[in-house]
């Protein structure tokens, strides 16, 4: 079979991408070894949500946060979208300077906030302990349920003539070719790699799995409001080797709550780690002392596709006919919609909306590059 | 059923009284209330009677989602249909 | 230093109270878990106005004194290495870790449920679960019952219900008379259960037993008050204030996976020693396969001989264990379901209770060649707090989807239990002297 595109991987990054593709006409091929979104896509938590961890990563999420509210009307309802903003809780006062700043990084790219005094805390959230200092609150943040969204992304393409091929494994793609398992093969005008944490057909990328644990409770209406994150969460974010913990509760339109989030490096199996899980949750109960209280239905893993330096890659590569979009850490679902479009870009020729530059793959060749040297 | 004690517990606001030894759900049931709303809003009750089905959720003295065919009756405790 | 078992035992059931007993011949350190308050298991369930039958009490009595230790009230949710299992108290807000040399899986059985029209109002109920309910202090005196469904429980319960004051109305059976013949044969062969038959005959003197008859809808608004039935030809109503309605057992086998066991033909593979795959680890009773309270009681003593060492008694029970065996292959074929009841839904009857997924939602992901993991991940089917528990025999049933993978905790726990250090119950002295 002969397509104008090949994507690799029907997470929520490639089913958007597919979607993408099959907007603009083109023949579209969807090649997925297992179930539709059971990656990382399956696993993680929905929040999507403005992060200005650099200026690159600001960009990119704010325009991925900006489709997502733009599609808003066409998702359906099993997507669960909800527009319950985010809460950066600051626990003190040197906190509460970082919240200064965070508002201003926010308002340079025209993202609004809000600033919260202890008083208007407690009032927004009384489940929080007392004593915080205050909070940003970023009111067009949201929430969805990923595997539904990806779902959706992939039903429309293929409502637009796109073909998914489901249980078949690309061991090797070049050249406008794609190997599959059984010895048979594909070929495409493009190919796009979007298969997550899992680089084997690109090895000389550099993306690390790193670990994440989530909690989900049964429900809880009205027990949060927002998305809560501590305001730390960036710094552990950032951590390139230890593990880490951070407080992040998110409120699911099922009056669930979603527990997180922890992340590690080292440890490349699902299991849940009984260390890290004790850890993570204490420290949401430091935030919220009756969570402890509240019942757990059921604890996973997933596995955040971290880069180097913490941005996707995004774009073509030494092989003209082969683009990646992949590697996108803990934001691949605020993402998903801002990277189909700049894949997009580059396989129309279309003038993109954001710098893309910072995405490009070369980098991550470069960086392969170094450390052989 | 060989006579016992009653204990007395406050379903929804009311009184209900039940041999001692009796579950939560025991007293639900003779209240005639729903142990809990379901997602889509339907009135649910006891399935299993064996603490797996997860139907008997009520709040008890306070705690939410708590399976009323496994908790005891207590005098003067306090059940609510889980919403 | 914490204290190790020589023989853990999860589940006091007939199973687990048997093994217990067994293994407590050879002046080892024997303890039991079990969820429940007392012991007993499903079929000895204790609580108000329990019947005192003479294979209960010698076992309670038997177990009572064997001097092995009977942990009640605890749930077992998790095993977080080889060794160590984890168990979650209720009563005192703690989750207990526990060492052991070797294990017994005694999980026993849950009912099988499926859905139909209305199987959601209150005042529909298992069979099982209506019994259950009755021991937990639910008085049902005077109260119209209909008990439907398929399985020798059926008979059980109702026999129970007349006992305990309740007016039942009918026994609706699915399977035929046709296919319930040569289990019939079976029975013959063994006077205990006979005797056991006749009992319930006896006490069901009045009550109408159809076989090849099913319920198709529970009606009321609100709340039960009537019941659909047909023989296939015919429909009609029935007025009754509760439906006891179950199909058959389907084994707990969630702690045998989370430990790994291997599971074949939906129940866990064991040999004639009643091992798993993993060493160390048995398992006895209904998991590995619905036989029945002899069975489970005759598993048990071997597992409990065999896991202290003594296979030589354990080798003598062997044979009567296949024929037990046989016997619970029997039932199964005899109460196989009839396809008409996995035809009842409407695209509104709800399947997944805990998260409310229809029928119709989940027939059409079915229609398209989807799977269970993209059931649940589409519909959250399965994924509610009972964590498939009653939905997934149900899709099983109806979709042939098959749900293997268990993920700890295997039982709803609060978030507390993670975050404080387990407690090791029996490393003090004093416990060690309590045992003495
Ligand atoms: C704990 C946790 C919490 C998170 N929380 C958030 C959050 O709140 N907000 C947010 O924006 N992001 C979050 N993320 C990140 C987000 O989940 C991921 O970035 C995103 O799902 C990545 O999507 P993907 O399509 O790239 O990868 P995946 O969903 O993993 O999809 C990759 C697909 O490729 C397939 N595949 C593998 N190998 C091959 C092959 N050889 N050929 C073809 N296909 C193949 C896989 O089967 C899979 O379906 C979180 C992640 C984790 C782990
Ligand atoms: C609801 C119900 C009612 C029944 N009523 C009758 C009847 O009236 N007559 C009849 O002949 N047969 C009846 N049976 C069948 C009967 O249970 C079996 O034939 C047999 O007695 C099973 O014995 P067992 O020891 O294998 O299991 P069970 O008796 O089921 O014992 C298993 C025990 O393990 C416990 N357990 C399971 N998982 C965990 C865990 N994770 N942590 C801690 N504890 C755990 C359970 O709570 C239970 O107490 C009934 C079955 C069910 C499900
Ligand atoms: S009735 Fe099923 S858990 Fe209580």
């Amino acid at each position: 079979m002969q397509f104008d595109v090949l994507i690799l991987g029907a997470g929520i990054v490639g089913s958007a991408c597919a979607l993408e593709c099959a907007r603009a006409g083109m023949k579209v091929g969807i090649v997925e070894p297992n179930v539709p979104a059971n990656g990382a896509s399956a696993a993680g938590m929905g929040h999507i949500v403005v992060m200005d961890d650099s200026p690159a990563q600001l960009a990119l999420s704010r325009y991925g946060r900006e489709l997502w509210q733009q599609m808003r009307q066409a998702l359906p309802a099993t997507v669960e979208y909800e527009q319950c903003g985010t809460l950066w809780v600051a626990a003190d006062e040197e906190e509460m300077q970082e919240v200064h700043a965070k508002q201003r990084t926010y308002a340079s790219v025209g993202v609004e906030t809000e600033i919260l005094d202890a008083q208007a805390l407690e009032h927004a959230e009384p489940q929080l302990r007392k004593g915080l200092a205050g909070g940003l609150r970023v009111p067009g943040d949201g929430v969805i349920y990923p595997p539904a969204a990806a779902r959706f992304f992939l039903d429309e393409a293929i409502r637009l003539g796109a073909t998914l091929l489901r249980g078949v494994l690309p061991v090797a793609a070049a050249q406008g070719r794609v190997k599959l398992q059984d010895g048979s093969g594909l070929s495409a005008g493009a190919i796009v790699i979007a298969t997550g944490v899992n680089t084997s057909l690109v090895p000389w990328i550099t993306v690390q799995p790193r670990k994440g644990h989530l909690v989900i409770t049964d429900r809880y209406p009205g027990f949060v409001r927002h998305q809560l994150v501590e305001l730390g969460y960036l710094k552990s974010a950032h951590k390139l080797t230890a593990d880490s913990v951070a407080f992040n509760v998110q409120p699911r339109q099922t009056g669930q709550l979603l527990i997180g989030s922890s992340r590690q490096y080292s440890d490349a199996v699902p299991d849940v780690d009984a260390a890290i899980l004790r850890r993570m949750l204490d420290r949401a109960s430091e935030y919220l002392p009756r969570i402890s209280e509240l019942s757990a239905i059921r604890v996973w893993t997933g596995f955040r596709a971290a880069t180097p330096d913490k941005l996707p890659l995004i774009g073509p590569t030494p092989d003209r006919s082969v683009f990646l979009a992949m590697g996108f850490e803990g934001l691949g679902i605020t993402n998903a919609p801002g990277a189909a479009r700049l894949v997009g870009d580059y396989l129309l020729g279309r003038e993109p909306a954001i710098d893309r530059t910072p995405f490009l793959p070369g980098r991550a060749l470069k960086q392969a590059e170094a450390m052989r040297a | 059923m060989p006579e016992s004690r009653l204990i007395t517990v406050q379903v929804n606001g009311k009184a209900v009284s039940v041999p001692a030894g009796s579950m939560v759900s025991a007293a639900m049931l003779k209240a005639g209330d729903l142990c809990r709303v379901s997602v889509t809003g339907e009135p649910r009750s006891a399935l299993c009677g064996m603490g797996i089905c997860f139907e008997c959720r009520a709040v008890i003295n306070g705690v939410a989602h708590s399976r009323s065919c496994q908790v005891a009756c207590r005098e003067g405790m306090t059940v609510e249909t889980q919403r | 230093m914490s204290m190790r078992w020589d023989v853990l035992i999860v589940g006091a059931g007939p199973a687990g109270m048997a093994a217990a007993v067994a293994a407590s011949r050879g002046r080892l350190r024997v303890a039991v878990l079990d969820d429940n308050a007392a012991a007993g298991g499903q079929i000895w369930r204790r609580g108000l106005g329990e019947t005192a039958e003479p294979a209960k009490q010698k076992m309670l009595h038997a177990f009572k004194e064997c001097g092995a230790v009977l942990l009640a009230g605890r749930r077992v949710v998790q095993a977080p290495e080889p060794g160590v299992l984890e168990a979650w108290c209720d009563e005192t807000n703690v989750l207990e870790r526990y060492h052991y040399d070797r294990l017994i899986l005694a999980t026993g059985a849950r009912e099988r449920f499926l859905p139909f029209p209305g199987w959601t109002l209150p005042g529909v109920m298992g069979a099982g679960g209506l019994q259950a309910l009755v021991r937990g202090g639910y008085d049902v005196r005077g109260k119209r019952v209909v008990v439907a469904g398929t399985g020798p429980l059926l008979m059980a319960v109702a026999a129970h219900l007349k006992h305990d004051g309740a007016k039942v109305v009918a026994i609706c059976e699915q399977a035929s008379m046709a296919r319930m013949l040569p289990f019939a044969a079976q029975l013959a062969k063994k006077p205990s259960k006979i005797l056991q038959a006749v009992a319930l005959g006896a006490n069901l003197r009045g009550v109408s037993y159809k076989t090849g008859c099913w319920p198709v809808a529970a009606i009321g608004n609100g709340r039960l008050q009537h019941v659909e039935l047909t023989d296939g030809r015919r429909r009609w109503t029935e007025q009754c204030d509760l439906l006891a309605c179950g199909f058959h057992l389907v084994p707990n086998l969630e702690l045998p996976l989370l430990f790994g066991c291997r599971v074949e033909n939906d129940a866990v593979a064991v040999n004639a020693m009643q091992q798993t795959s993993v060493a160390g680890v048995y398992c006895a009773g209904e998991p590995t396969g619905i036989a029945g309270v002899d069975a489970a009681l005759l598993q048990g003593e071997i597992a409990g001989l065999a896991a202290a060492g003594n296979t030589g008694g354990a080798e003598k029970l062997v044979a009567r264990s296949k024929a037990e065996r046989a016997f619970g292959e029997a039932m199964t074929s005899a109460f196989r379901l009839r396809d008409e009841v996995l035809r009842l839904c409407d695209a509104n009857t709800i399947v997944c209770r805990c998260e409310d997924v229809s029928y119709g939602s989940l027939k059409a992901l079915a229609d398209e060649k989807n799977n269970w993991t993209d059931a649940k991940l589409l519909t959250r089917c399965g994924m509610g707090p009972c964590q498939g528990r009653v939905c997934g025999p149900a899709v099983e049933a109806l979709f042939g989807w098959k749900n293997a993978s268990v993920r700890p905790p295997v039982f709803p726990v609060p978030i507390a239990a993670f975050i404080t250090e387990p407690q090791s119950e029996f490393d003090n002295q004093q416990a060690l002297q309590e045992m003495q």
